[in-house]
């Protein structure tokens, strides 16, 4: 996406819809937390002292202009970020109470899923993308296959199109549906958290609006963090959000707050356009 | 005469120029295929394929055992030669580091770029002269040395061209690194890799200097793979520069034989890829 249109959509983004009134609900509840986390690509430091936490089933957002490290971010929370060559990190990332740095990775993984800014569906059909998660984890036989793609499937708001059609491949489907396989894939492992890296960057409006009204029924279940470049989409979709800068969080608050009245300067320049 | 003349005769001079080379270049392989057909077509019978040769100068006889033999070597090589090349080649897309890497691709280049008669002499030492004596097992083992770069280079190259993006896509959901690569990352290779190896394959198919002191020649059926074997190539390479005009005949047949079960087994390759991409895409 190029830098032109996104400013002009920011001007209309210093009104944004009211996010869902939390006011009746309970306070939610810590599911995530980083403290004082650093993070290093060899010698470049990514990440800066990040001090977050992220509510369990509630949306938060992550923004920021490009490289700022909001993806960065994102992606250590589940340790994927480990497959680069010369990541390193100090701090504490807290899943529950317990340190996500020090937990046997692949059950980490399983815990928290991860939907990536393209749809990257295997080269199998619809329901072994489905399976293979929950065959690599060792689930399956716990309850009948069908049964499993059938129901994340569902919640992925993907049943009804793909029902007739399960053993074709997966690269047969659109942009938007592939994402939603990809969501429906990270469900089947039944994770607590999911992490969206930008999962509407690669698609077209229509696609985009399912994602999000998506994303807005699985809240219900799942802890959900999302990384967008649409500062509108922050709007719509989050409760709470977070803005990146340079590698540090800058500000973190309600997403109205963010909006409406930030208290940093670094946000109210971003969010008005000012730059980014 | 004017500029736009003489650009126009530039023109001219030059595409007919380039025409010429591109005729000369195509026509050589139609040249050979000509000729192939034209005088094995006419040597071949139902003797050629049935028949053990017979001794110098007699008129008549097949290479049915030549036929055998070169299957039984291609079978030898592909079998030592296929898994080395495709397990060296998932290390160095997956695993290896960026120095070794680049230092076992270089030496598989140089590997590659061996004369194929220099592989026989080595087989020779290694193999022959430790058993004392010709075997198809000798042979195999020099195929197979020409084959593994070609699969290391296939595999590797096709590993490297799947996106990142599956590699995360399966460990973000738990998998181990060993299963994303067997799992997902092959399987999305495969028509690459399958391709490679069958192109491996044709090439040693064809290969005579390293046969010549390895599994040699014979006469007669082999009785196992420890003995001195006789391959298509060999048969070709015996019976030309012989003096006798019906072994010469027979040699074109063998040609073109040898050249057809290339072919064939390309065009084999080829539809099962394509259905593969079929079934694939939905």
């Amino acid at each position: 996406m190029g830098a032109m249109p996104e400013s002009a959509k920011m001007n209309e983004t210093t009104v944004p819809p009211a996010p869902p009134a939390p006011s009746t609900e309970p306070p939610p509840r810590g599911k995530l937390k980083a403290t004082n986390l650093n993070f290093y690509y060899g010698s470049f430091k990514a990440l800066h002292d990040i001090n977050v936490e992220i509510s369990e089933k509630r949306i938060t957002a992550l923004i920021g202009p490009s490289g700022c490290g909001k993806s960065t971010f994102l992606r250590t929370l589940n340790r994927i970020n480990e497959t680069v060559k010369g990541a390193r990190y100090d701090g504490d990332v807290l899943l529950d109470g317990s340190n996500v740095l020090g937990m046997d990775v692949t059950a980490l993984r399983r815990r928290i899923g991860m939907v990536f800014q393209r749809p990257n569906p295997f080269p199998k059909s619809i329901f072994d993308n489905i399976a293979y998660g929950v065959r690599v984890n060792g689930m399956a036989g716990k309850r009948p296959m069908a049964e499993i793609v059938e129901h994340s499937l569902r919640r992925a708001a993907l049943w009804d199109e793909v029902k007739d059609k399960l053993n074709q491949s997966a690269y047969g489907l659109s942009g938007g549906q592939q994402q939603r396989l990809c969501i429906a894939r990270a469900l089947a492992v039944d994770p607590e958290i999911l992490l969206l890296d930008e999962p509407c960057s690669a698609l077209d409006p229509v696609s985009t609006a399912e994602i999000e009204e998506l994303l807005d029924e699985l809240k219900e279940h799942y802890t959900l963090a999302i990384v967008t470049h649409n500062m509108q989409q922050a709007a719509r979709v989050a409760e709470f959000t977070g803005f990146f800068l340079l590698g540090r969080l800058i500000e973190f608050d309600k997403t109205d707050v963010i909006f409406k009245r930030p208290s940093k300067k670094e946000t109210e320049d971003y969010i008005t356009g000012r730059f980014g | 005469m004017n500029r736009t003349a003489r650009r126009n005769i530039t023109n001219n001079v030059m595409l007919t120029l380039t025409g010429l080379c591109t005729i000369v270049t195509s026509s050589v392989l139609f040249l050979i295929l000509g000729f192939l057909v034209f005088n094995g077509w006419r040597s071949l019978n139902l003797d050629f394929f049935t028949k053990l040769p017979l001794s110098a100068g007699e008129v008549g006889g097949g290479m049915a055992n030549a036929i055998v033999g070169s299957f039984e070597l291609i079978l030898v090589a592909a079998v030592i030669g296929i898994p080395v090349g495709f397990l060296g080649g998932i290390y160095l897309a997956e695993f290896g580091g960026k120095t070794f890497s680049m230092l076992v691709r270089y030496t598989a280049d140089l590997l590659n770029g061996v004369p194929s008669i220099v592989i026989g002499i080595f087989a020779w030492t290694v193999v022959v002269v430790k058993m004392h004596h010709f075997s198809a097992w000798a042979g195999g083992f020099a195929l197979s040395m020409m084959m593994v770069p070609i699969g290391l280079r296939a595999t590797e190259q096709f590993l490297r061209a799947v996106p990142d993006s599956l590699r995360e896509g399966s460990l973000a959901l738990g998998a181990s690194k060993t299963r994303t690569i067997l799992q997902v990352v092959v399987p999305a290779a495969r028509q690459g890799i399958l391709t490679g190896m069958i192109l491996g394959v044709a090439r040693i198919a064809g290969e005579t200097a390293p046969l010549l002191f390895t599994s040699f020649n014979n006469q007669y059926w082999a009785k196992n793979l420890d003995e001195p074997t006789a391959s298509l190539p060999v048969m070709i390479y015996t019976h030309a520069i012989s003096p006798f005009d019906d072994w010469h005949r027979q040699a074109w047949a063998a040609g073109l034989v040898l050249l057809v079960l290339v072919l064939l087994a390309n065009v084999a390759c080829r539809w099962v890829l394509s259905r593969g991409m079929a079934a694939q895409r939905g």
